[in-house]
């Protein structure tokens, strides 16, 4: 379970997030929709506590995060996944070397285990023959793709998706779409997914939030939020 | 006069500001330097990084300072015999070559160059990191990414340094030979026992312990500009710049103290 309660983070004196309060149950997903530079990254980004923020309380599974000591917290990332806008794949690393990389460096596998849980890893993101493959090598959703199954690969209890489909074609981006279900119905986490992309929330959202001016204005399921009368929820919902 | 009250208020705040910068850098590459040493001494020790490290940045900087040290021997020599032969002292070649190389010319050479080559690369692959969001990546994952990606390029350098220097000193006093054996009918062994008997221990302890500085100095400010890079690509082009531009000034200072305390010590 994820509570973030009165959360606010300014930069240079510009307030990006001003009282956010969010609750995610252990296992749904809920997606956090809102404008470009809205502060949905900054956001995800205080709750894995990349971000320190100026006030308010993050606890993850009953563990406050804000002000927590480092070793702590890199216990507790241990346990969380994050896939980052870009993917962030180690550029100097193989697909299979980057999907190793956090892998073994939290489990003691055996060389053959560890070759056949990234294997297992690829064919669900269905990249197995990827393997081999550098990062250059690869398209923007091949990056994803890989990008997710290396957030995966250590079976976290905490998910945080960033702009998951942003940059990619509405055909990848489904795909991708449908590839995080699927892997949510497999492992279960609690996820968190930031995004303006309402096909992707259609697809993976249990409830959606809307953030705005700073505070989570409106949350709710999808059926909840598309009745909702006010301009900024509708404004998600508008079909051409 | 409004307009020179202006002007000099104009000037004391461009130096103010200069002076903040100078402190704030100086600031945090003491806290890197501190956070260095704090690291490396505790496990996990990332033996594989630092092995793949010295294979690429001693694989990349070994034929350009090779080269400089070999060529750089032979003007050394081509340029101060004339000189010596005047005096009558030529004799003295090899021994003035060999001191030259070994005390300075070797360590401050081979440092500059690499400060050149490598020090830049180490700012421009970590500031492309920083910006992409890799660090961020290994961070989240758990993993410390100064152990892992600082820490390994540190210690790479300075083990990669002394033996650098050591390839740029032999391939210098080779370089000095080769003009003297172009001029006069020196022999190898005559050129190679004045060399080995001019050498001191005062010689050769200074000039490598310069090199463990110098290696230290490469890397780490190399990573520092990297690691706090920001600002998208034009970030990475100003940190990959500004890590050469600090590097080779921090080598020429700290070598400009470096050689007053070891005539304080030795003469």
């Amino acid at each position: 379970m994820i509570e973030v309660r009165g959360l606010a983070k300014s930069f240079n004196g510009l307030s990006v997030l001003r009282d956010v309060d969010l609750t995610v149950e252990e296992g749904s997903t809920a997606v956090i929709l809102g404008k470009s530079g809205v502060g949905k990254s900054v956001l995800l980004k205080t709750i894995i506590g990349l971000i320190p923020p100026d006030a308010g309380s993050i606890r993850i599974e009953g563990e406050e995060v804000v002000g927590m000591k480092r070793k702590a917290l890199d216990s507790l990332r241990r346990q969380m996944g994050y896939l980052f806008q870009g993917a962030a794949l180690y550029d100097s690393m193989s697909v299979r070397e980057n999907l190793a990389f956090p892998l073994e460096r939290q489990v003691r596998l055996k060389k053959d285990e560890l070759e056949e849980r990234i294997l297992d890893q690829l064919r669900s993101v269905g990249l197995e023959e990827a393997i081999d493959k550098m990062p250059s090598e690869l398209s923007g959703g091949m990056r994803k793709r890989i990008g997710l199954a290396r957030a995966l690969i250590t079976n976290p209890r905490i998910m945080l998706y960033d702009e998951p489909t942003t940059g990619l074609d509405p055909v990848t981006a489904r795909e991708i779409s449908y590839l995080i279900k699927k892997m949510q119905e497999r492992y279960r986490p609690t996820c968190i997914a930031v995004t303006h992309d309402m096909t992707c929330t259609r697809i993976i959202a249990d409830k959606a939030a809307v953030l705005h001016d700073g505070v989570i204005q409106h949350e709710g399921t999808i059926q909840e939020l598309e009745r909702e009368a006010d301009e900024v929820v509708s404004s998600f919902f508008v079909t051409v | 006069m409004a307009n020179d009250t202006h002007a000099a208020k104009a000037t004391t705040f461009g130096f103010l500001s200069l002076m903040a910068r100078f402190f704030e850098l100086a600031g945090s590459l003491t806290i890197f330097s501190v956070r260095f040493l704090g690291s490396v001494l505790f496990p996990p020790y990332e033996f594989g990084e630092v092995k793949r490290h010295l294979d690429e940045l001693g694989s990349r900087s070994l034929p350009l300072v090779g080269v400089t040290g070999f060529i750089v021997g032979l003007i050394l020599a081509m340029q101060t015999r004339p000189t010596l032969f005047r005096f009558g002292a030529d004799a003295y070649l090899p021994a003035m070559v060999a001191i030259s190389f070994v005390r300075e010319l070797g360590p401050v050479i081979t440092a500059l160059i690499v400060a050149g080559r490598v020090s830049s690369g180490i700012g421009a692959e970590l500031g492309s990191m920083r910006v992409t969001e890799q660090i961020d990546a290994m961070e989240v994952s758990g993993i410390d990414p100064f152990k892992f990606l600082v820490v390994t390029r540190v210690v790479a350098c300075i083990i990669l340094q002394p033996l650098l220097t050591a390839i740029v000193d032999g391939l210098g006093l080779l370089g000095s030979y080769v003009a003297v054996a172009i001029e006069s009918d020196m022999s190898w062994q005559l050129y190679w026992n004045s060399v080995t008997q001019s050498l001191t221990f005062a010689d050769l302890v200074p000039g490598i312990a310069k090199t463990l500085i110098f290696g230290f100095i490469i890397g780490l400010v190399g990573s520092h500009q990297g690691y706090k890079a920001t600002g998208g690509t034009v970030g990475v082009g100003r940190a990959s710049t500004t890590a050469v531009v600090l590097s080779s000034l921090l080598i020429i200072f700290v070598d400009m103290i470096l050689v007053k305390i070891t005539v304080w010590i030795w003469g």
